[in-house]
């Protein structure tokens, strides 16, 4: 089932390439993989903290290396927003000017690459499927993209190709780091070595390092955010969804598979480098993104400065804060894609993302005002929305956090001066909103016609998964927490 | 079944390649592509065989032919490496014949074609010849026969200007180096009375030798072989040469040189590792290649220069594995080398004769011919290091060995020029997929050309996801 989820976008990419009529094909193909992802959900064994559905093929005997897959909890959810948001993107994508198999084929490879970087329980195809989807994302960029789009393509590409050989690098010393009789690609071999304590701390804390930095240019952690607004304001909103929606999870994910259940120490000892520089995340680029004048550029900034949650959340490492990362990951995901997809749109129809050209759209595309709504408010943390579940679980357990602290408490500080993000976050949105939705309508956009019925679909689809999971938060925490009982109480 | 012995390997390729040539001496009248396409199925049968020569450790202590000539694991491995390179050349100079013959004007329609389709037979004798090699008189004479043939394909369409200039640059620092090879061979045979490369390991053992001479006579021969491997500072000579030299010969020389001196270079520091300048030395070059390599290969707008200086910066990623002294690593990584670049040039040569070199006339090449952009699109990402490809293989090993042994500044500067490897080479990408042009007209690509490319995708991605066969066939 899992390897299905993984080579039924690849295989329709490839397909598409050879000939097959791109937009049925991909469209067949996203929804056959979200179906699927949902009766792996259904499936579930809940309770458990291991993998399941676990296959293997050995590659090498001699390196330990094989291709696994499998799931548990965590990359359940990723593997099913992954799903999500692949439908909808390919939905919205709609026809296709210039090589249309192609532009299809890469939004599957993402997708495809993504799922199979979540599904892997091998070190190096984790590895490996995440820089398959690089790669489109680039291309996708570089040809379909507007504005700036060759500047912006190239500045993605050398952040990220940089980013990922650092990554790499980690990974390389991470597999060194056991005795040689215990070395193995298997994640779970890697979970049994690092609890038996065969992972020097010495060792740890290099690595973290270099899995700090490496992932963290993967997640636009500042400083190293500066290639995202540039390229999700140039990307085809179909790739900005992808990516800021699902792919860039990648590097958070991999903190939490890796960095912190295998280097608790390393964790320990950048826990105040990394809250610092997720305060520069919120706090630093929340007033960059007050300062944007249009709406693609507004929405790359925010979605790197939501990332910076995600790593309040992971750096308290503590179940209640770990899980709210998790929570989060998955509603930001859903949330920034549904706000890039109307963007999309309303460029597509209007020309023009700039908020002083734009107003009062709300009366004339009345569907499309309230999704957008529903995206803002998601993204600023309104209850009853699957992000305020993520972020009031972020709070609470930075606040609270699994470390034993000395007389100055760094998260204490760091949890206040985050709150205020909220504020930060609340004052772009709802100016965003009301600069385009509201006031008063000017003559050229009288005739600018809503949604169409088929392009509702997805959206309800977007809405209808954060509402979901706003209201019942309890069935995502239900399938996540083992995962992360079982190894924050391991390593204390 | 008849048991073959890697010496007869040689000589059945010497035979061809006397027999070719007396048949273009004597039939006229053929059309002389038909010769290559008869070299072809004699090294294809030769690389056959080759599979069945069972390998022999190479004894420490042997005599007469045998102490100068090995027939390990490592050896026969790179004939088969020699063998395949010379194949794919030969494949690509059948589609630059026309080149070759609009290059002698007034001569009869094909004079020089048969001279041109032979010698590449003789430099894989040559080739095959040097990874077999254990003495330093053995190697120099076997590097010599590489040599040679090289002078003349290098200069071979010496009607143009920049051609000429490529062989005199070649011809001049070739021969340069082979005078540094031979003095250092001199130095090292005074100090320690031996050039068999397993006595020479002992003779370096006696603390009673100069060892500082000894350090000045390997230096030397680290210069001749830095101009084959093309390692900086030993490097001016490429990009020019690379240039101007016909495009099929570019391609042999920045592949099956460029991996003979590797395994010339493992093979004569194996003695000299006892000695700890030895390895400084080398850091030293495989940090200059790097960072040379890639910075050159940034802004440079002509393929051919660009693969010329990318072929700098791979010696240095080769280097990394020579520092670390991972024979496996070097030569997995050489594999990888030899199937994407062999696929940039033979697209290159398919190209470059409808539009030209230039980067900027591969603009739209998707559009016009979607299977060599295609092509061109794996051996690009290939030479960046994308997962999923034999060149990503090869890095991951390069890097692993580095880490394993803690070369801390080796890994560092060689991450950086990753990051500049991916700009330089999606450069070529952007003007494929991205570019628009005016000039939509299809490219042909005949059929043994499309098996060829073909062949050297499915290996790119089949060596980047299951590289295991290359593994086991180096295991010792």
């Amino acid at each position: 089932m899992v390897l299905f989820i993984i080579f039924c976008p690849i295989i329709a990419a490839i397909l598409i390439m050879v000939g097959m009529p791109a937009r049925k094909t991909a469209l067949a193909a996203s929804v056959l993989t979200f179906l699927a992802a949902g009766f792996l959900l259904a499936s579930f064994g809940h309770g458990q903290s291991g993998f399941q559905h676990v296959t293997s093929f050995t590659i090498s005997r001699e390196w330990r290396l094989s291709f696994t897959t499998g799931i548990d909890g965590l990359s359940l959810i990723m593997v099913l927003l992954a799903t999500i948001v692949t439908v909808a993107a390919v939905w919205f994508a709609g026809a296709i000017e210039r090589y249309e198999n192609a532009f299809y084929a890469c939004l599957l490879f993402i997708s495809g690459g993504a799922i199979g970087a979540f599904a892997s329980i091998d070190l190096f195809f984790f590895y490996a499927f995440h820089e398959l989807a690089l790669i489109p994302t680039f291309l996708l960029i570089g040809i379909w993209g507007s504005g700036n789009r060759a500047a912006a393509a190239w500045k993605i590409t050398i952040y990220l190709a940089i980013g990922s050989f650092i990554l790499l690098l980690g990974l390389i010393l991470l597999y060194q780091s056991v005795p040689a009789a215990s070395r193995s690609f298997d994640i779970r071999a890697l979970q049994t070595a690092a609890s038996a304590g065969q992972i020097t701390a010495d060792a740890q804390r290099h690595i973290y390092l270099l899995l700090l930095i490496g992932f963290g240019i993967l997640v636009s952690l500042f400083p190293f955010h500066t290639w995202a607004p540039e390229a999700y304001a140039s990307a085809p909103a179909p790739a900005a969804m992808l990516h800021a929606g699902v792919l860039k999870k990648f590097g958070l994910y991999g903190l939490l598979r890796l960095a912190v259940p295998l280097l608790p120490e390393g964790a320990r000892h950048w826990t105040n480098l990394l809250v610092i520089l997720l305060l520069g995340n919120i706090i630093y680029v929340g007033l960059v993104t007050i300062a944007q004048k249009r709406l693609d550029w507004m929405l790359g900034y925010s979605s790197v400065m939501h990332m910076g949650y995600i790593f309040l959340g992971i750096a308290s490492a503590g179940i209640l804060g770990v899980t709210g990362a998790a929570v989060l990951m998955f509603a930001h995901g859903l949330s920034i894609a549904l706000l890039f997809a109307l963007a999309g749109e309303l460029r597509q129809r209007t020309g023009t993302l700039v908020f002083d050209e734009l107003g009062g759209l709300a009366k004339v595309m009345p569907f499309a005002g309230l999704a957008f709504g529903f995206g803002a408010f998601a993204a600023v943390g309104l209850p009853g929305l699957a992000n305020f579940a993520g972020e009031i679980m972020i709070f609470f357990g930075a606040f609270k956090n699994g470390w034993v602290m000395d007389s100055f408490h760094i998260f204490q500080i760091a949890t206040v001066l985050a709150l205020w993000g909220v504020v930060i976050s609340t004052v772009y949105m709802l100016r965003a909103y009301r600069k385009m939705f509201m006031g008063t309508v000017s003559e050229r956009w009288k005739q600018l016609l809503d949604l169409r019925l088929a392009l509702r679909v997805p959206v309800a689809l977007l809405v209808g998964a954060l509402l979901c999971y706003g209201f019942f938060p309890q069935s995502f925490v239900r399938v996540v927490a083992p995962r992360f009982r079982t190894y924050l109480s391991a390593n204390r | 079944m008849m048991r073959i012995t890697a010496p007869e390997l040689e000589i059945a390729v010497l035979v061809l390649g006397m027999v070719i040539l007396l048949v273009e001496t004597f039939a006229t009248k053929i059309d002389k592509r038909i010769l290559a396409f008869a070299a072809i199925a004699g090294l294809a049968i030769v690389l056959l065989a080759s599979f069945f020569v069972a390998p022999s450790p190479s004894p420490d202590q042997a005599t007469g032919f045998w102490s100068f000539y090995t027939a390990d694991r490592l050896s026969i491995f790179f004939k088969q490496f020699a063998l395949v390179t010379t194949i794919f050349v030969l494949i690509m100079m059948a589609d630059y014949a026309p080149v070759v013959r609009r290059s002698f004007p007034g001569a009869a329609p094909q004079s020089g074609l048969g001279e041109f389709l032979t010698l590449p037979i003789f430099t894989c004798l040559g080739l095959m010849y040097l990874v077999s090699a254990i003495d330093f008189v053995f190697i120099f004479v076997s590097l010599e026969l590489v040599t040679i043939s090289f002078y003349v394909l290098v200069s071979f369409t010496r009607r143009n200007p920049i051609t000429l200039e490529a062989g005199t640059k070649y011809l001049v620092l070739s021969a340069l180096s082979t005078a540094f090879l031979v003095y250092g061979i001199a130095w090292i045979f005074g100090v320690t009375g031996q050039t068999n490369l397993y006595r020479l390991t002992e003779a370096l053992a006696n603390p009673a030798i100069n060892h500082n001479a000894a350090l000045l006579g390997m230096g030397f021969v680290l210069v001749a072989l830095g101009f084959k491997i093309a390692a900086v500072p030993f490097q001016i000579w490429v990009p020019d040469v690379y240039q101007g030299a016909p495009t099929p010969v570019t391609a042999y020389l920045s592949v099956g040189s460029k991996a003979a001196g590797f395994v010339v270079l493992l093979r004569v520091l194996q003695p000299f590792l006892v000695l700890p300048e030895t390895q400084r030395l080398v850091v030293l070059i495989a940090l200059l290649t790097l960072i040379y390599g890639n910075l050159a290969a940034l802004p440079q707008a002509n393929l051919k220069r660009l693969l010329a200086y990318s072929s700098i910066a791979h010696a240095g990623y080769l280097l990394i594995g020579v520092v670390c002294f991972d024979v496996r690593a070097v030569s997995f990584y050489l594999v990888a080398y030899l199937l994407m670049t062999l696929l940039s040039f033979a697209v290159l040569i398919i190209v470059a004769q409808q539009t030209g070199e230039e980067i900027s006339d591969f603009d739209g090449l998707a559009r016009r011919s979607p299977f060599l952009a295609f092509a061109m699109l794996i051996g690009m990402v290939s030479l960046a290091g994308v997962p999923f490809t034999a060149g990503f293989l090869g890095k991951f090993y390069i890097f692993y060995a580095a880490v394993l042994q803690r070369q801390v500044a080796l890994v560092v500067v060689g991450v950086l020029t990753v990051g500049c490897g991916f700009y330089y080479y999606l450069k070529v990408v952007r003007a494929m997929y991205w570019q628009s042009t005016t000039n939509i007209a299809k490219i042909p690509v005949n059929g043994l050309s499309r098996l060829a490319i073909s062949a050297l995708i499915l290996c790119t991605i089949w060596f980047g996801i299951y590289p295991q066969p290359i593994l086991d066939a180096l295991k010792r």
